[in-house]
């Protein structure tokens, strides 16, 4: 399925894109992280289970085992700081 | 209310307009968060906050909407400010009206413990050693889990 990713704040930076299109073979968000894992460098590092991160998917904040839909979009960022 | 705004904001202006023509207000809480010029040691001359246009607004609705359900109120006013910040500025504020003290001071703090946690905001500092992301605090979680509910 396609679908837009989002990448925000300190992640943004790292991976040195702000968004992006993706087709995905799977169909929740730990799918999608473990294709994000297997480009390597930053994102291995970055997305490696234990690090510190959040992902959103249609703008509600979710879980490894959140369903993505066709189209969806799914936003990959640090723990909010704002307040 | 729900603005996210790069422009300043006036705590009293924005209290009279939370109270206009509603009598039945007995109470307002409000709070104000400033930009600090000192942070984990080192001084910070500025700070930049970014933010998820479209989530941010839809998830302080949802916090809205939960200190609703919670608490007995009759308006609430949430300001965030985006964009470059120097020490001093106001950043965020909350106000809640309702009619007796107790609903006003609870969902405040309920707001704020809530948004520190779950609006996305990030804060990028400025320090005489370069740029620097803020990391968040495992206290703001602390204070976030004490509102739930067992």
């Amino acid at each position: 399925m396609s679908l837009r990713v989002l990448y925000f704040a300190r992640l943004r930076e790292r991976f040195g894109v702000a968004e992006e299109s993706l087709d995905l073979d799977g169909a929740r968000v730990a799918d999608l992280l473990d294709t994000l894992r297997a480009r390597g460098g930053a994102w291995a590092e970055e997305l490696a289970p234990g690090r510190s991160f959040r992902v959103a998917v249609n703008q509600d904040l979710a879980g490894p085992d959140t369903p993505l839909g066709e189209g969806a979009e799914v936003a990959i960022f640090p723990p909010v700081t704002g307040g | 209310m729900i603005r996210v705004q790069t422009a300043p904001f006036d705590l009293g202006a924005e209290v009279d307009a939370l109270r206009a023509g509603r009598l039945d207000v007995g109470a307002v809480a409000s709070f104000v968060g400033y930009a600090r010029d000192i942070n984990d040691g080192s001084g910070v001359t500025a700070m930049t906050l970014e933010h998820y246009p479209g989530m941010t607004e839809k998830a302080l609705a949802t916090l809205v909407d939960e200190a609703n359900a919670r608490w007995t109120l009759i308006d609430v006013t949430v300001i965030h400010r985006v964009g470059r910040l120097l020490p001093g500025d106001p950043i965020v504020l909350v106000a809640v009206a309702s009619r007796h003290r107790g609903d006003a001071f609870a969902a405040c703090e309920y707001l704020m413990d809530a948004l520190k946690t779950r609006a996305p905001f990030w804060k990028k500092e400025e320090t005489p050693d370069g740029e620097r992301w803020v990391d968040a605090r495992d206290s703001d979680e602390d204070a976030a889990a004490r509102w739930r509910t067992p």
